[in-house]
C-alpha cells in the first residue's frame, strides 16, 4: 500500500481523534478558567479558610504530574467506590490541573497593576470593592492575557496524555493505527499535523489578541 | 485489617523498587536538564545576534518543540530514529535526547527574552565605551540577564521533571512504571494497594517539585517588588 493510501485510510479514524482532542480540550479550558478565577478571587479578598484551601490546592496541583492526576483518578479512586468513566476522569483531570495554571496567571496579573494605581485608587477613598472592580480588576485580567494564552495552549498539549487512560483522543488513535498496522511514519506524520492545525492558527490568533489588549494598560 | 492496603510498600522489595525507578527518573531528567540548559543558553545567545537566516532557523526549532506535545515527540523519536536514521538506542537514551533537545528549545526562549528586556541603554553604553561583542555580552548583557531569568529557568526544570512521567509511555523502567508492576503484582492480595502506591508516587513529584516552584515564586514576588516600588 502507498503512503497516501494509508494516509486516507486513517483519516476517518483521525477525524474523529481531532474532534474529541478539540471538545475535551475545549471543556477542560473552560472549566480551568472557572476554578482558575474562583481560586485566585478567593485569595485576592483573602476569604478566610477558602483562600488557604485554594493555595494548598493551586500548590499540589501544580507540583505534580498529569499523568499521576490521572491514574489516581483513574485506577485508584475506583478501589472505593468513586468510579467515572475514562473521559470525564480526563476532564476532571485537565481541569484540577488547568485550574492552578490558570489562577497563577490571573493572580500574576493581579500582582502586576502597579502600585501607584491602588494606592492612588485608595487616596480618592475607594472602598476595597470598588478598587477592584474599577482599578485592579480592569487593569489586571489584560495583564493576565499571556499567561491564560500560554496556558492554553499547555492544556490542549496535556490532552495527548489522555492516551494512556485509553481516551480515544489523537495520540492515542496514532498509537492504535500505529500498533495494527506497522505505519509509524504516516500515522506519526498525520499526528504532528494534527496538533498543528489546532495549535498554529490558535497561537497566532492569541499572540494578535495579546497586542490588542496591550492598549488597555495605563501610564508608561 | 489484616490486610490493609499500605503494606503493599513493605512487601517484598517494592519500597526498594520505586526508589530504585524514581532514581532512573532523576538521572533522565538531570542529564536532559544539563544538556539542555547548556544548549539552550548558547543558541538563546544566538537568537539576539543580527543574523536573520539564523534566527529563522533557531525560532522553527523553538516552535517545532513547542507546537508538538511531548508525548509526541517521544513517540517520534522512539520510532523514527532507528527506521530512518539507523540509530539504535535504548529508551532511555531516547528520552534524554527528546528531553534535552526540549528544554533547549524552551531555555533558548527565556534567555533571548532575557537578554532582550535588559535596558537598551546598558547594551548602547558598553557599545559606546567600545566593547566587542564578546564583551558585551559577558560583561554587561549576561549578568544582567541570569537574574531575570532565574525564576523562569527553576520554573523550566519543575515542568521537566514533571514531564518524565511520560517516560513510561516509551517503556522506560521509570518510577511510574515500576509502580504499576507492584501494582499488578500485589493486586489479589492488596486490592487497595493500587491507592497507596500511586499515591507514593504522587507524594514524590511534589516532594521534589515543591521546594523548586517555592523558590521560584519567591524570587519572582522580590523582583515584582523591586520594580513595584
Amino acid at each position: 500500500m502507498s503512503s497516501w493510501q494509508v494516509i486516507q485510510q486513517g483519516l476517518p479514524l483521525f477525524e474523529k481523534g481531532f474532534g474529541l482532542t478539540l471538545w475535551l480540550s475545549f471543556v477542560g479550558i473552560i472549566g480551568s478558567i472557572i476554578v482558575g478565577l474562583i481560586c485566585s478571587l478567593l485569595q485576592y479578598f483573602q476569604i478566610p479558610v477558602l483562600s488557604r484551601l485554594a493555595s494548598i490546592y493551586i500548590e499540589i496541583s501544580r507540583n505534580t504530574p498529569l499523568l499521576v492526576q490521572l491514574f489516581f483518578l483513574y485506577y485508584a479512586f475506583p478501589v472505593f467506590g468513586f468510579k467515572l468513566n475514562a473521559e470525564l476522569c480526563g476532564i476532571v483531570g485537565l481541569i484540577f490541573l488547568g485550574g492552578s495554571y490558570m489562577a497563577e496567571g490571573f493572580n500574576g496579573g493581579f500582582d502586576g497593576v502597579s502600585k501607584t494605581q491602588v494606592e492612588t485608587g485608595k487616596a480618592i477613598g475607594l472602598s476595597r470593592l470598588q478598587l477592584a472592580r474599577y482599578v485592579v480588576f480592569p487593569q489586571g485580567f489584560t495583564l493576565s492575557v499571556p499567561a491564560l494564552a500560554a496556558n492554553m495552549i499547555f492544556l490542549i498539549k496535556e490532552t495527548s496524555i489522555f492516551t494512556v487512560i485509553a481516551i480515544p483522543e489523537l495520540t492515542n488513535t496514532a498509537l492504535d493505527l500505529i500498533g495494527m498496522y506497522y505505519r509509524s511514519n504516516e500515522y506519526l506524520l498525520m499526528l504532528v499535523i494534527g496538533y498543528a492545525i489546532i495549535l498554529i492558527p490558535l497561537s497566532i490568533i492569541l499572540t494578535i489578541l495579546e497586542k490588542r489588549v496591550r492598549y488597555g494598560t495605563f501610564g508608561n | 485489617m489484616a490486610h490493609s492496603g499500605i503494606n503493599v510498600l513493605f512487601e517484598g522489595r517494592n519500597l526498594v523498587r520505586l526508589f530504585g525507578g524514581l532514581g532512573t527518573t532523576i538521572e533522565i531528567a538531570a542529564v536532559a536538564l544539563v544538556l539542555g540548559l547548556i544548549l539552550g543558553i548558547v543558541l538563546g545567545v544566538l537568537r539576539t545576534f543580527p543574523n536573520r537566516l539564523l534566527r529563522l532557523l533557531l525560532r522553527l526549532y523553538l516552535e517545532f518543540f513547542r507546537i508538538v506535545p511531548t508525548v509526541v515527540l517521544l513517540f517520534l523519536f522512539y520510532y523514527i530514529l532507528p527506521r530512518q536514521l539507523g540509530v539504535n538506542m535504548p529508551a532511555n537514551e531516547v528520552a534524554t535526547l527528546v528531553f534535552a533537545l526540549w528544554t533547549a528549545a524552551e531555555m533558548s526562549d527565556i534567555v533571548r527574552g532575557a537578554l532582550i528586556s535588559v535596558p537598551k541603554h546598558q547594551r548602547e553604553s558598553g557599545l559606546a565605551i567600545g566593547l566587542n561583542r564578546w564583551q558585551l555580552y559577558r560583561y554587561v548583557l549576561i549578568p544582567q540577564a541570569v537574574s531575570l531569568e532565574l525564576p523562569a529557568t527553576i520554573n523550566l526544570v519543575t515542568r521537566v521533571i514533571k514531564t518524565t512521567s511520560l517516560l513510561m509511555l516509551i517503556s522506560v523502567m521509570d518510577v511510574i512504571n515500576v509502580g504499576q508492576q507492584v501494582v499488578e503484582a500485589n493486586n489479589q492480595k492488596y486490592p487497595t494497594g493500587v491507592f497507596w502506591v500511586y499515591g507514593i508516587i504522587f507524594i514524590m513529584y511534589f516532594v521534589i517539585d515543591y521546594p523548586l516552584s517555592w523558590w521560584a515564586k519567591r524570587m519572582d514576588k522580590k523582583r515584582l517588588e523591586r520594580a513595584n516600588g
